[in-house]
């Protein structure tokens, strides 16, 4: 234990005295943080659409305030003569693109029904899916309205109309705010970003730097060697946990419903692992340009398939098979249900019972593979 | 001096990588309180061996023991008896003279009165008392060198292996390594060193000559001098080397 | 010539020799298409839901069939009591519960009015939202339904979906998955393996030898121009035809802005080892200065548009997000260089800026 405290205590001095690595640990999950909050956000609103009504009409200016006045859609662009649609599509700067035709007023009062012409920009293919429910939303709602009134007017077609009313209430983040989802996530990317990445290239310095070798010609035990690496590595992951931990606080409000505790535990866990499979790859790793690409080569995939940004649910069910291997998905969740539910030790068992077998499993396969003998 | 049990003792020991045999079928035995030289041109092994004896490489065949240890079951009890500084400078240029010395007291499990002690004696003996607190990779090369001696014999290490010690120093610091050399030998340490300058043979005790893998001589300065009608040691490896080129013809 | 040649072959065999990252280089682009075109997707199918009907009558049976033989939902559990639902939460799978009011058929029918809730978990907002308005569209349907030969007075919307007819994720995410790779391959390595040049001081042999400075680096980069050419052939390859990512305009124009923007990613590259003196220095800066700024500001995965405007100013100092812009143009609407040109002039105007200043500091250096 003796020796493993001046290892410790080396590393540490190490570590406060590396001018690169000292602003990474600081400066940059704070940046991150911040920027990613307000950069990753997938909500859909504010599409842009183009009106170009070539009716006039005051049905058309009614469906028109109609569109305006969704959060989901801004009018940017207005024209009342026949345009090529498709050309001003290519041109990029809307969204959406809505032709009325001419009669489209006539033909709703005498015919009863309407068509209006629809142009997606499609290539982002879920903005583009939304849009156009959303669109066909409106619609309805112009329906339902207008068409009660008129049906009002004309008593003789008056329809037994049945309302089935529906009520919806969001529940742990009834604003809908997107940060609240976001932020936990983005510091558990954070977390294992800065854990991987350290741990991964720590190891392998040593071997660069030719160090490694005095330390292995002394009688340091293989255990000792990984604790002393692993320890120091373990504390800065808590500490940058922390750190996020009070941005999310203070800076975006994000409740923390749950126990802290369990919070704090399951991260403990979780950066022994991390620290683990960074302390693994850094074994298996001669130069610290190989150590780096293989961590960036995990870590992308782990988080693409972690359900930061896309939840898993939508995922096909082989890709949510292989997720379950994902260490960065259980800690996603965890965080998510422990900060904004309050879930509880019993809640989160599963995911404990993973991550707990991983860190051993993968610390073992890194205490393996560190030889001193080659 | 009576013929006592050797402390090093090797037998055709090899390491190949792939077909290139780097250290091939070699013996020797090294005798307690010596300085053995191991000498030889860049890439003829000398290296390999070393991180044999030490316990940093397995040897492909052969059979070695190390003050008494045999390297391949007890290579890590070896490891306390034996002090170590390697050809690429490893002390940690990070860390300052005494957070080094501590490091390494530590690991080798010394109590701190005794980490204390011996850096004061160490930091005085090598007059670095001012730079204690400086970072390795502020001192110059010479001193970084005496330094790294010191912190491999900080454990009291029955036998030290110096691998290239005095590459790339200044003669008068290459001077005052052979004197601290030599003054660890006279408290009893065995000495393992390598070299490739041939002045620094007459150092040694006794040396052995490597050559592509190959022992190819063996003895003490005197002797190898007789032996190849030589007037200092360069001659001696001129001849040597050209019975090498007489043999591979 | 020669010489030069010999020198570029030394690059070639430094890259090829490192299998390990040769090949996580050659395999990231592919697992990572892969991942976007069958993996990640933002659509909603099969949500669990848990349903809280108190009436269990006729209508609701129909209401509940028609809700979950959607593709959207799936039945978690039946629920008998309204605290259930907080617990059902807490697990974290049940997405939305639904409720209905006792008595429905009932109540509808005597008052032509009756009640469902829609309670979802929004603790994933995006989810949330649109589990409510497909349910809700899924009722407003069924209401419509009931009305004898239909629904007077609606609005027929008739869309097309340009460009990508089917809504496949992968279109999006190929433009940008070029663009992480060819900054990872051009910029980062390039990088790295300059700066490692200067650490092992292998650096300063080349520069005292009769070479001069400017063909030393162009002889280190063009392995890299070559090897970021091979990784987007690949994506480009695996796209259209696992994918069917078509490529509509004109391939020699993609091909050239693509060989525009590896220019431009090595120019950055050089830059970046200009200022450095180690290799994790070179990682470093090249990872926070370069890959976040490419992944998070170049549209390559969110918006520019949703963003606050202080980030969309400073987007605009991303070379990414006008080459993401151009690929999209050329590959899915077929533009030619008249649409384009402006994008084109201003990654021309980003090579200048970072040639310029590697020339400048590698002069400063030298003196």
């Amino acid at each position: 234990m003796r020796t493993i405290r001046f290892l410790i205590q080396k590393e540490f001095l190490q570590i406060f005295r590396n001018k690169s690595i000292l602003p990474i640990i600081i400066v940059a999950p704070v940046i991150q943080l911040l920027v990613l909050a307000y950069a990753a956000d997938f909500e859909i609103r504010n599409l842009k659409i183009y009106w170009n009504d070539q009716d006039q009409s005051t049905a058309s200016s009614r469906l028109r305030d109609k569109i305006s006045s969704s959060e989901y859609f801004s009018l940017t662009d207005v024209s009342f003569e026949y345009i090529d649609l498709n050309e001003e599509l290519d041109k990029g700067k809307t969204d959406l693109i809505l032709n009325v035709p001419i009669g489209f007023e006539r033909d709703y009062l005498t015919s009863e029904k309407s068509e209006i012409q629809l142009l997606v920009n499609a290539i982002d293919g879920i903005k583009a899916g939304l849009g156009s429910f959303y669109l066909s939303q409106v619609a309805r709602d112009f329906s339902l309205e207008v068409g009660g009134e008129l049906m009002a007017k004309m008593p003789l077609k008056k329809i037994d109309l049945q309302v089935i009313e529906t009520t919806y209430s969001f529940w742990f983040n009834p604003f809908l705010n997107y940060k609240t989802y976001m932020v936990p996530g983005i510091l558990v990317i954070l977390v294992t970003m800065i854990g991987a990445f350290i741990s991964s290239m720590n190891i392998v310095r040593e071997k660069e730097l030719g160090t490694i070798e005095q330390l292995n010609v002394t009688p340091l035990k293989k255990y000792q060697f990984i604790l002393g690496k692993m320890i120091p590595l373990w504390i800065i992951g808590l500490f940058e946990f922390s750190l996020g931990l009070l941005v999310a606080k203070l800076v975006f409000n994000i409740p923390i419903v749950g126990s802290l505790l369990l919070l704090y535990g399951f991260t403990a866990v979780y950066l022994v692992m991390v620290v683990g499979i960074g302390m693994f790859i850094s074994t298996v790793t001669e130069t610290q340009q190989q150590a780096m690409f293989i961590s960036w080569f995990f870590l992308v995939i782990f988080i693409l398939m972690g359900g930061l940004f896309t939840p898993i649910e939508n995922m096909p069910p082989w890709a949510q098979k292989i997720t379950l291997i994902n260490p960065v998905r259980y800690f996603i969740e965890v965080i998510r249900l422990v900060m904004l539910k309050g879930s509880g030790l019993q809640d989160i068992g599963r995911q404990i019972i993973v991550v707990v077998f991983y860190a051993i499993i993968i610390n073992s396969l890194a205490v393996w593979r560190y030889r001193k003998t080659t | 001096m009576t013929d006592p049990a050797p402390i090093v003792s090797v037998k055709n020991l090899v390491k190949a990588f792939g077909k290139f045999h780097a250290v091939d079928r070699i013996s020797f035995e090294v005798f307690p309180g010596e300085i053995f030289g191991f000498l030889g041109a860049n890439g003829a092994g000398k290296t390999t061996a070393i991180k044999m004896l030490t316990g940093l490489w397995k040897p492909t065949s052969g059979e070695a023991t190390v003050a008494g240890y045999d390297i391949y079951k007890e290579a890590e009890s070896i490891k306390r008896d034996i002090g170590y500084m390697s050809q690429k400078f490893s002390l940690y240029s990070d860390l300052s003279v005494v957070e080094n010395i501590r490091l390494f007291g530590g690991i080798y499990g010394l109590g701190k009165e005794e980490i204390k002690m011996k850096s004061d004696d160490l930091l005085k003996r090598l007059n670095l008392e001012k730079e204690a607190g400086s970072l390795i990779s502020s001192l110059p090369l010479g001193w970084k060198q005496k330094l790294a001696f010191s912190v491999a014999m900080l454990h009291d290490p029955k036998i030290i292996f110096l691998d290239e010690p005095t590459g790339g120093v200044d003669p008068i610091t290459r001077r005052q390594f052979w004197d601290m050399i030599y003054e660890a030998a006279d408290r009893g340490k065995t000495i393992f060193v390598t070299t490739h300058y041939m002045d620094e043979a007459e150092y040694c005790d006794r040396i052995s000559m490597m050559v592509s893998g190959k022992i190819a001589a063996l003895g003490t300065p005197g002797a190898l001098k007789k032996g190849f009608k030589a007037r200092d040691m360069d001659e001696v490896f001129v001849g040597i080397a050209r019975e090498g080129k007489s043999l591979a013809e | 010539m020669k010489r030069f040649l010999a020198f570029v072959r030394k690059e070639f065999y430094h890259i090829l020799r490192d299998h390990r990252t040769l090949l996580i280089l050659v395999g990231m682009p592919v697992v990572q298409i892969l991942l976007f075109g069958y993996a990640i997707t933002n659509e909603i199918s099969n949500a669990p839901i848990a349903i809280l009907d108190h009436s269990n009558d006729e209508i609701t049976a129909l209401i509940k069939k028609k809700i979950l033989t959607s593709d959207y939902f799936v039945l978690s559990s039946n629920l008998s009591a309204e605290n259930e639902i907080e617990d059902i939460f807490k697990d974290g799978i049940t997405k939305m519960a639904v409720v209905f009011e006792p008595n429905f058929s009932e109540t509808l029918e005597k008052t032509n009015n009756a009640q469902i809730q829609f309670i979802a978990d929004a603790s994933d907002p995006n989810t949330a939202n649109t589990l409510v308005n497909y349910a809700q569209a899924i009722v407003a349907d069924f209401m419509s339904r009931r009305v004898n030969g239909g629904m007077p007075y609606m609005i027929e919307i008739r869309s097309r979906m340009v460009y990508n007819p089917e809504l496949k994720g992968v279109y999006y995410f190929v433009p940008g998955t070029i663009v992480i790779l060819l900054m990872l391959v051009s910029a980062m390595m390039t990088s790295i393996s300059i700066a490692r040049e200067k650490e092992i001081g292998t650096m300063e042999v080349l520069l005292a030898s009769p070479m001069n400075p400017s063909g030393i680096i162009l002889a280190k980069v063009i392995p890299y121009l070559l090897l970021s050419f091979v990784v987007s052939g690949i994506i480009l390859t695996l796209g259209k035809f696992v994918f069917g990512v078509p490529i509509i305009g004109s391939l020699p124009l993609l091909l050239g802005v693509t060989i525009l923007f590896i220019i431009l990613a090595l120019t950055l590259g050089i830059l970046i080892s200009t200022v450095v003196d180690t290799q994790q220095a070179a990682l470093l800066i090249s990872l926070m200065g370069l890959m976040l700024p490419t992944i998070l500001l170049s549209g390559f995965i969110f918006p520019v548009e949703n963003m606050p405007r202080i980030l969309q100013v400073l987007a605009n100092l991303v070379p990414a997000r006008w080459f993401i812009i151009v690929l999209k143009a050329i590959m899915l609407k077929g533009a030619s260089i008249g649409i384009i040109w402006k994008e084109i002039v201003i990654l021309c105007l980003f090579i200048m800026v970072f040639t310029g200043a590697s020339i400048k500091k590698f002069k400063v250096r030298l003196e």
